[in-house]
């Protein structure tokens, strides 16, 4: 029996070796996770994601900086690539997160993407409900450096922080599409580099054509470095550029420049996290976000539980049988899968 | 756990204690264990023992590589392995490469350094001596 009294108390190795068993797919490792799920579901989920060399790992360590300073557990979960050849992986993201060290109200745990598309890992939806489990109050996830579709962060977390950095091309090239409509939360780091007034105007221009009455939404500008509000609402006295919109209104995801590497805007960011925290409780998006994401896992599950049930009822040969003659041009790949079913379910 | 799950990974922690600026050979290290199909955990330079054994717990390594140029080894590795005792991962391998008087390896194998490889050593002798380790370890 699992014993799940070492990782609610914060027993720090228990927990390393639990989020290996669960990278590893141990059957331990299920039977942790069922024993802890009840335990899940207290810590804001932040994903970090971005093109490679924007200064998400930079990034994500000075908001760590600005949590703790607030008094807030803080849990890292770096993705990086593994080699598709391989299997072998580098895991880099530590370098930059030096500052975090000797703190025991943070964790960091690298993790190599295995095989997985889409920016995460297989398991680290399971790594993140550990670390929630464990008490952290937010867990933050940085994904692999993203291209235009690794989208799979909105997924797993309730904030998504899309990070740009100026010459990336023109007109934000790498967020076209995928990566601009998951985000919440707008940053363009190396805000101090030349173009990066540009890089901010490209993204307020996309922002524009995907919500056309944004410019009516929106407040002024206020801080210096908080070009784009996240709600139509006048910002209350002082610091913070804008406030949770009345009667549940959209969410416009702010842009926040930053210099990450001097802590420079990193408040702000956390700013606009804890705000849009705030505007998912308000408007009742979090319970639809956390739906959506529960859904999803378990459709996952549903799948490759399915899966594995069928190819065990058919047997293995039945399955390269088919293979055999999808490859002879003798049937095609639907057709094969659903001469298959039907024969597991008779 | 079983030493046949195909998701087991040899996990390394690959770190630079003390003061020394040049991590070449660290990173030639990384990358070969990286292409034997290892997860190697980069720190970067200029790491504290308390540093390297915070990272090997919290990313739960297998085996400890520290790279050391500046003579400080008979100073940082003791320190590194009680570090490493006292959080309860004594049971993990630390390996050293760099510049080592031959006059201290009697030493460095007494405190518990599983293997020390200088200058010219093969990739493929540290592959196969950390692959031996962590399945020794594990």
């Amino acid at each position: 029996m699992f014993d799940p009294t070492p990782i609610l108390s914060g027993d720090r190795r228990a927990l390393a070796r639990l989020l290996t068993q669960i990278e590893n797919a141990a059957p331990s490792a299920v039977e942790a996770l069922a024993a802890l799920f009840p335990h899940t579901g207290r810590a804001h989920r932040v994903g970090i994601t971005g093109p490679p060399g924007t200064g998400k790992s930079t990034l994500v360590n000075e908001l760590a900086k600005v949590w703790r300073r607030n008094g807030r557990p803080v849990a890292i979960v770096a993705v990086d690539p593994s080699s598709p050849f391989t299997g072998g992986a580098i895991l880099g993201d530590r370098i930059r997160m030096r500052d975090l060290a000797g703190d025991p109200g943070v964790f960091i745990r690298s993790m190599a993407s295995r095989g997985s598309l889409g920016g995460l890992a297989r398991a680290t939806g399971d790594v993140v409900n550990a670390l929630d489990a464990a008490g952290f109050d937010v867990v933050l996830i940085e994904t692999v450096g993203a291209g235009q579709t690794e989208v799979e962060i909105a997924r797993t977390a309730h904030t998504t922080v899309v990070v740009e950095a100026p010459g990336l091309g023109d007109d934000v090239q790498a967020i076209k599409a995928g990566l601009l409509e998951v985000a919440d939360v707008f940053v363009v780091n190396k805000a101090d580099q030349p173009g990066a007034e540009n890089t901010v105007r490209a993204l307020r221009t996309s922002l524009d054509l995907a919500n056309p009455a944004a410019r009516t939404w929106r407040g002024d500008a206020h801080h210096h470095l908080t070009l784009l509000p996240g709600f139509a609402t006048p910002p209350p006295e002082g610091g913070a550029a804008h406030e949770l919109g009345v009667g549940g209104e959209a969410w416009l995801p702010p842009i926040v420049q930053t210099v990450a590497l001097q802590g420079a805007g990193a408040a702000d960011v956390v700013a606009a996290i804890e705000r849009h925290r705030d505007h998912l409780r308000a408007s009742g998006e979090l319970v639809r976000r956390e739906r959506e994401i529960l859904t999803h896992e378990l459709e996952t599950r549903l799948r490759d539980a399915l899966l594995a049930g069928l190819v065990a009822r058919l047997g293995d040969g039945l399955v390269a049988a088919a293979v055999d003659k999808i490859l002879a041009r003798e049937i095609d790949p639907a057709s094969a899968a659903r001469q298959l079913v039907e024969k597991a379910t008779v | 756990m079983t030493e046949t799950n195909p998701l087991q990974k040899i996990r390394v922690l690959v770190a630079k204690p003390g003061l020394d600026g040049h991590d070449r050979g660290a990173k030639v290290i990384a990358r070969a264990l990286r292409d034997a199909g290892m997860e190697v955990i980069y720190t970067g330079l200029r790491q504290t023992p308390e540093m390297i054994a915070e990272a090997a717990l919290q990313e739960d390594v297998d085996v400890v590589g520290l790279s050391i140029l500046s003579g400080a080894h008979m100073a940082l590795v003791p320190k590194v392995l009680e570090l490493l005792r006292a959080n309860g991962q004594g049971d993990v391998s630390v390996f050293l490469g760099g510049i080592i008087p031959d006059d201290d390896l009697p030493t460095l194998k007494t405190m518990g350094v599983a293997a020390v490889f200088g200058p010219g050593a093969s990739t493929e002798t540290v592959i196969t001596t950390v692959r031996e380790a962590a399945g020794r370890g594990a």
